[in-house]
């Protein structure tokens, strides 16, 4: 048994984040991580983080107001204003904070963090490092981390939460480099995992991005909430889903049909392929739909070619490589086929804007968490500043749980928990490792991931999601069916992508749930059978309940509204 | 429908006496990235085989590998492009190993956190504004923080193979990227940790470094400004 004060789950910038704010209060942290941290999917995030510096002239009078509304706006109001405001207003100092620590921001000629256009947002605003920025960041934190030498346990696959007398108290983990699980005890948990991109087949998330630890806060008892707002990035790479970041037409991509028209003239003729993501995706798979893809295929293109070969080299590098590399196509001289693909989960774990859930001594932050400050339809350049924003406040919100008495809770209690978790963890993997195998976890996975990108997509209907709901049943009911094929030992992948599938499919099985019952069409949730909003019914978060043999329960909870009043959404 | 055959070195230092190649026919349509084929072979072939992975778009660093006798990440290496024939794929070499295609990295992020790669400054806390850097110092950093410390270039590293002390290009890479950062105020307080023994003059410009980097870096122009600057140091008192 292993102790510490605070266990962190996940290495991205969230988590890390969160135990930099801890450590430098004096608590005894530890982050265990799945892959080293500086590998977190967090790195992938390519185009930029929000706040309103005021640096570029187009912008100087920006506020933290004003990135509020646009945010609240672009969450077709879904989002809580309070929660909202509180992000805009920290935005700035974050930024700062991180430029101090190194962050290798792009500049203008006067030596300030130079600010690009992004998607809904009113002028200039996100600030960005070419296209890598996330990969700035994300190895900014890991330095920091260093340098405060906080306790990291990397390749750590955490397979359940410690519960003792209703309360949080740690994680039993599979160490992966050394084979083996271990309980790690503590006073407080956070959950700093990530989305849930890979319940889809067509996502330009990382192979670990499962939602995993969202499932573990589920199966636990705390809701998940809005489950049903499911990001489409407009432009993913059109053989693998590979990102394209918004950035490309913040710098002045144009995207095309298969007639070379730009159809966001039809579609947001005020700013054309700056409309919010929600928009751009459906836009485009209407041309699709319509037969106006590239060829009559299911793509279009994304053209940088005008924006010439000195400005893609200085903008956009990484984009460039990527094309080359994984599309075959230079951006430089051809137009890139692109596809919208599932990019972000708004949803996640029920918390407050200071990360604390339902139960006791557990916290999350980040993607898998829903505080909720993206709502529908998250803005482009907002998750990387929720990360370190909320990241921040659940580190400095565990700190005054355990100076208030937080740490003092029967110690022996959590040892009794601790013990009984990892036996439970274990006779569920001798279990699994016994059992003939009938069942391909994979056969199962390809199904799962199928259905949600076929039943749950950019466009939904009723009878549609019935039968993915169905569908999702039928394949929870063959899980028990999984026998192992390789058992114990180091990197044992068979197993931790067994378990992950459980969870990844109660956690789509949430989404669909709340697709299905959610009657209307707000942000990115467009129903074909509910075409409007509906404010007077549908206003409102729905919280996921965990049952353990069907679908979830659901509830419904409040919006925070109060700064803005609810209109109806045109750009 | 197309086929590859992948030609994989196993090896589990926990059971097994020696290494030894197991081949795998991977059935696939249009593309297939080296990655792809492994994770067909794990998912329908042999559920025992381990390989590191994540971001599968080469940002994170996860999945370099020894493939056909080069250093790639297995993500950004399609089949279709490689020479016909096997598919031959290796843990990177002169690294402890895990497993199969696991390299144990614990020497490598030591040797990372040995050179303190963080910036150094004082007064970094809540700070009002930016810290002004020029765009001409800015692009100073281009080259050095695209590494996504994958482990290519210190396995490649002959001076790594001779001397398990020798930082290795990595980490020296990420010295040279806080030495010249105009943000920088570290003046003595990296360089001893690269000025030495373990640090800069063990590198003999052999640049296989620059061949194996999967993202182009250079590191070998990075540790000659090093040694270039612990020189001056010594000589005129001066870093920068």
């Amino acid at each position: 048994m292993i102790r510490h004060q605070l266990v962190i789950v996940g290495g991205g910038l969230a988590g890390l984040r969160a135990a930099v704010e801890a450590k430098a209060a004096g608590i005894d942290v530890a982050v265990l991580s799945q892959v080293h941290p500086g590998r977190s999917h967090s790195g992938a995030a390519q185009g930029g983080i929000n706040a309103a510096l005021a640096n570029n002239p187009e912008g100087h009078d920006d506020t933290p107001e004003k990135h509020a509304f646009d945010t609240v706006k672009g969450s077709d109001y879904l989002a809580d204003q309070d929660a909202v405001y509180q992000m805009t207003q920290d935005a700035p100092p974050a930024i700062f904070e991180m430029e101090h620590w190194g962050c290798p921001f792009s500049r203008y000629d006067d030596g300030r963090i130079a600010q690009r256009p992004f998607g809904g947002a009113g002028f200039p605003r996100t600030c960005y490092g070419a296209d890598k920025t996330g990969h700035y960041l994300l190895h900014t934190l890991v330095e920091q981390a260093y340098r405060r030498r906080v306790t990291m346990y990397i390749e750590q696959f955490v397979t359940s939460l410690i519960v003792a007398d209703g309360r949080c108290r740690g994680v039993v983990a599979y160490d992966m480099v050394h084979g083996g699980f271990e309980a790690f005890v503590s006073d407080a948990v956070i959950i700093a995992t990530g989305g849930a991109g890979r319940t889809y087949s067509n996502t330009t998330n990382a192979i670990i991005s499962t939602g995993f630890g969202a499932a573990m806060a589920y199966h636990a008892g705390v809701p998940l909430k809005d489950m049903e707002f499911v990001q489409f990035h407009p432009t993913g790479l059109y053989t693998t889903n590979i990102l394209m970041t918004e950035g490309c037409r913040g710098e002045g991509a144009y995207l095309l049909n298969d007639l070379g028209e730009r159809f966001m003239e039809k579609y947001a003729p005020s700013v054309m392929e700056l409309a919010p993501r929600d928009i751009t995706a459906r836009s485009i798979w209407t041309e699709i739909l319509e037969g106006r893809g590239i060829g009559g295929k299911d793509y279009v293109y994304l053209d940088l070619r005008h924006l010439g070969e000195q400005k893609i080299a200085e903008k956009l590098p990484g984009i460039r490589d990527l094309a080359i590399h994984f599309e075959g196509v230079d951006p430089v001289t051809e137009p890139i086929p692109i596809v919208p693909s599932q990019h972000y989960t708004m949803g996640g774990i029920d918390t407050d804007h200071d990360g604390v859930t339902v139960l006791p001594g557990l916290y999350a932050a980040g993607e898998c968490a829903c505080v909720s400050v993206h709502g529908a339809n998250r803005l482009g350049g907002n998750s990387l500043l929720e990360t370190i924003v909320f990241g921040r406040r659940a580190g400095k919100a565990v700190v005054e749980f355990l100076a208030g008495g937080g740490g003092r809770a029967a110690p022996a209690a959590a040892e009794v928990a601790a013990a009984e978790t990892l036996a439970s963890v274990q006779t569920r993997i001798d279990k699994l490792s016994r059992a003939a195998a009938g069942e391909n976890a994979y056969d199962i996975r390809t199904e799962m991931i199928d259905t949600m990108k076929l039943n749950f997509g950019i466009f939904r209907e009723a009878r549609q999601m019935q039968e993915g709901i169905d569908k999702l049943l039928s394949l929870k009911e063959r899980l028990p069916r999984i026998g192992l094929r390789h058992a114990g030992g180091a990197f044992n992948l068979d197993m931790i992508r067994t378990i992950e599938l459980e969870g990844m499919l109660d956690v789509a099985l949430a989404t669909a749930v709340g697709a299905f019952k959610r009657t209307e069409s707000r942000g990115s949730h467009a129903r074909t059978d509910y075409p409007n909003r509906d404010d007077e019914h549908w206003l409102e978060h729905t919280l996921a309940l965990y049952r353990p043999d069907g679908p979830p329960e659901l509830a419904v909870k409040p919006v925070a509204l109060g700064m803005f009043e609810p209109q109806e959404r045109k750009y | 429908m197309s086929e590859a055959r992948f030609r994989i070195k196993r090896f589990d230092p926990e059971s097994d006496a020696a290494p030894r190649y197991d081949t795998f026919v991977v059935p696939y349509e249009g593309n297939l990235t080296v990655l792809e084929g492994l994770f067909s072979i794990q998912e329908r072939q042999d559920g025992s085989l381990c390989f590191r992975y994540c971001c599968r778009a080469a940002v994170c660093g996860s999945c370099a590998m020894y493939i056909n006798g080069r250093y790639r990440l297995a993500c950004q290496t399609n089949v279709g492009q490689l020479p016909a024939g096997d598919v031959t794929v290796e843990p990177m070499p002169h690294l402890p190993l895990v497993r199969d295609l696991v390299c144990d990295m614990t020497d490598f992020f030591a040797k990372y956190e040995y050179i303190k790669p963080w910036l150094i400054r004082e007064g970094a806390d809540e700070p009002e504004r930016e810290i002004p850097q020029s765009p001409k110092a800015r692009r100073k950093l281009d080259m050095p923080i695209d590494c996504i410390l994958c482990g290519c270039c210190y396995s490649s590293c002959p001076s790594v193979w001779g001397e398990e002390n020798y930082l290795g290009p990595a980490a020296l890479l990420k010295a040279y990227r806080f030495e010249v950062d105009s943000r920088d105020q570290a003046r003595r307080e990296r360089l001893p940790n690269f000025d030495n023994e373990r640090g800069v003059y063990r590198c003999h410009t052999i640049t296989n470094c620059m061949e194996a980097c999967p993202k182009e870096l250079n590191p070998t122009e990075g540790i000659q400004w090093l040694k270039g600057a612990a020189v001056r140091r010594r000589l005129f008192g001066r870093l920068k």
